[in-house]
């Protein structure tokens, strides 16, 4: 995704993309697209951007995989109405924005950010995300931020928000330090946003329909516009909804560009009448696997794209897709002892750091190698991992696929597909195989560490690969070896390449490991 | 007449708090109340009642008539 800004710098996977995307050289652009140069050499990011980056797991694929961040929810109360958000709905099993267990003063705040900090080294970022808007309680939100620099300085500080009052706040947000903002930004044409958000409050007065919309698509707009003048990064969500905005979010995703936003994360709509809210009850279905990708895939270019979202809790503590914090509920917090101490983390992390750089370096020498042709075939594969970019799964404990395209370009990261639904209406422990056959069923293969005889069978027969040879080996090595082998296998005439159909988006509560 | 919040509905999440030019809304052990005597229905303030305007759940900030001078005047 992004490249480093020295050797050390460089991460796997941002060489496999920039192998799987080159599109000849000269083709280059200020804030996406992919650049020329050696693959071990110079940045497509300015070295300070790379700063940013490099240890902020939503900004950064590969971050992801090494550090972990935490939201507190200090921001319950909310200025804008949205179809796909239901205010009266929270529980502790659900994993999806605006959700919380509970919720904090500042003060309790910045006591769990010392208490997550001193047991989670790698915990590099503090985000505020709700569950209302945080500019929507700027004095809950920012003193919050204050108390956690003062204590915690080498935090980056992180903000998501729906941009309404954004423009209000940017001198505070700059003179708080605050690196990263997203804004949620579903439309730029108010006739669309008034499908999407019933109100909006603002100057005391509540608007409705396309009057509603077009107050907020200048306000976010000239928010965006104004942060990343002062160089702060700006990442844009926006949420997919079929047959209203999917199309327009090209147009969105040219908008932001043009106005300096660094990355776009196009999310699913997640809609379920159980869930309570407008869309759900209305019976407004989410995309598809296919369709998201499409969408995401015509956007790319335009912008660096986020695909590794796993639309988090807004108390979500830990990696991205896994999390801890059912650990750090206010009763279990009396029992930790905090100790913050900003050597052992910073040397924890530049411990991340070595590992990091030492896994890239000899990685690049084999996807150097890889750069042969395989001609213009392309396939998706799942892959069930507990991280560390390795095939360590087994099939039954997977809670989510990775799933990656495989081309002559290398393996590229796609998106991930969450499996572990147990708890959802209709779903019950029997259909397991089933959903999950639905949710991984555009590919050609899952590559698990080892897999029960009875669930290969079913595999086999729905028309997806089971390869378990590759058990405990890095996905990228692994994912391309098979895919020789498939090509080859087409080529002698032992199997027929055949076109996988859609796939499924499972959405609902991750249930966490701890 | 002053607003009230019906509590079953309310879902605590303090937008209406800093928006009352009055403050007469505060909290009490996790949920919100208006104190009858300070609200004005934001009249001479804002054109609309700012609870009711800001309150992400409709027909939760309502007109209290139960008050006994209210019901008196009919």
């Amino acid at each position: 995704m992004h490249r480093g800004s020295s050797s050390d710098a460089i991460e796997d996977g941002e060489i496999t993309q920039s192998i799987a995307e080159h599109k000849g050289c000269g083709k280059s652009s200020r804030s996406g697209g992919v650049r020329c140069g050696s693959p071990a050499g110079r940045s497509d990011l300015p070295a300070e951007t790379w700063e940013k980056v490099k240890k902020h797991p939503c900004y950064s694929e590969h971050a992801h995989h090494h550090y972990a961040r935490m939201h507190v929810a200090v921001a319950p109360a909310c200025n804008i109405q949205c179809n796909y958000c239901n205010r009266k709905y929270d529980c502790a099993n659900e994993s999806r924005p605006g959700v919380v267990s509970e919720r904090l003063t500042p003060e309790q705040a910045a006591r769990k950010v010392m208490a997550v900090a001193s047991t989670i080294p790698q915990m590099t970022v503090l985000g505020i995300a709700g569950p209302g808007d945080p500019l929507a309680n700027p004095e809950k939100t920012f003193k919050t931020f204050e108390l956690v620099h003062k204590v915690a300085p080498d935090l980056k500080l992180c903000l998501s928000t729906n941009g309404l009052a954004l423009p209000d706040h940017i001198d505070t947000i700059a003179k708080l330090n605050v690196e990263h903002v997203t804004i949620t930004i579903n439309m730029i044409n108010p006739e669309i946003g008034a499908k999407i958000y019933p109100w909006i409050f603002y100057n005391h007065k509540r608007y409705t329909g396309v009057q509603a919309a077009k107050i907020l698509t200048d306000r976010q707009l000239q928010g965006l516009e104004m942060l990343t003048r002062r160089g702060i990064l700006c990442k844009i969500n926006s949420v997919m909804i079929p047959e209203i905005n999917d199309q327009h979010l090209v147009e969105v995703s040219k908008a932001v560009k043009s106005r300096g936003a660094f990355l776009h994360n196009i999310m699913p709509l997640i809609s379920s009448p159980n869930y309570g809210t407008v869309f759900g009850l209305k019976g407004q279905r989410s995309p598809t696997a296919l369709e998201l990708k499409a969408l995401q895939d015509s956007c790319e270019g335009e912008l660096h794209m986020m695909r590794h979202c796993r639309q988090c809790r807004a108390d979500a503590i830990g990696l991205l897709g896994e999390d801890r914090s059912a650990e750090f509920t206010t009763e279990k917090l009396a029992t930790i002892d905090i100790k913050y101490d900003v050597e052992s983390r910073n040397a924890y992390q530049a411990k991340v750091e070595n590992d990091r750089a030492a896994k890239a370096a000899a990685k690049h020498a084999d996807l150097v190698e890889l750069a042969v042709s395989l001609g213009d075939t392309k396939v998706l594969v799942a892959v069930a991992t507990k991280g560390s970019a390795l095939i360590n799964e087994h099939f039954g404990h997977a809670k989510e696929f990775q799933v990656y395209e495989l081309s002559s370009g290398g393996a590229k990261f796609i998106g991930h597909r969450r499996v572990d639904l147990y708890c959802q209406g209709g779903y019950a422990e029997e259909g397991k195989l089933e959903t999950i056959i639905r949710a991984i069923n555009d590919c050609h293969a899952v590559f698990i560490a080892k897999i029960g005889g009875c669930p290969r069978a079913e595999l086999i027969k729905a028309g997806v690969e089971p390869v378990d040879q590759y058990a405990y080996e890095p996905i990228d090595k692994s994912t391309i070896a098979w895919f020789k082998t498939y090509l080859d296998r087409v080529t002698n005439g032992a199997i027929k390449h055949v076109e996988r159909g859609d796939a499924a988006i499972r959405q609902g509560a991750l249930i966490s490991a701890a | 007449m002053p607003f009230k919040i019906i509590a079953s509905q309310c879902t605590s999440c303090s937008a209406c708090e800093p928006e009352c030019p009055n403050v007469a809304i505060a909290e009490k052990g996790g949920t919100f109340m208006i104190d009858p005597k300070k609200c004005t229905e934001c009249i001479g303030h804002f054109d609309e009642p700012q609870c009711v305007a800001v309150c992400p759940v409709d027909n939760t900030c309502v007109l209290d008539t139960s008050l006994a001078r209210y019901q008196a005047r009919g």
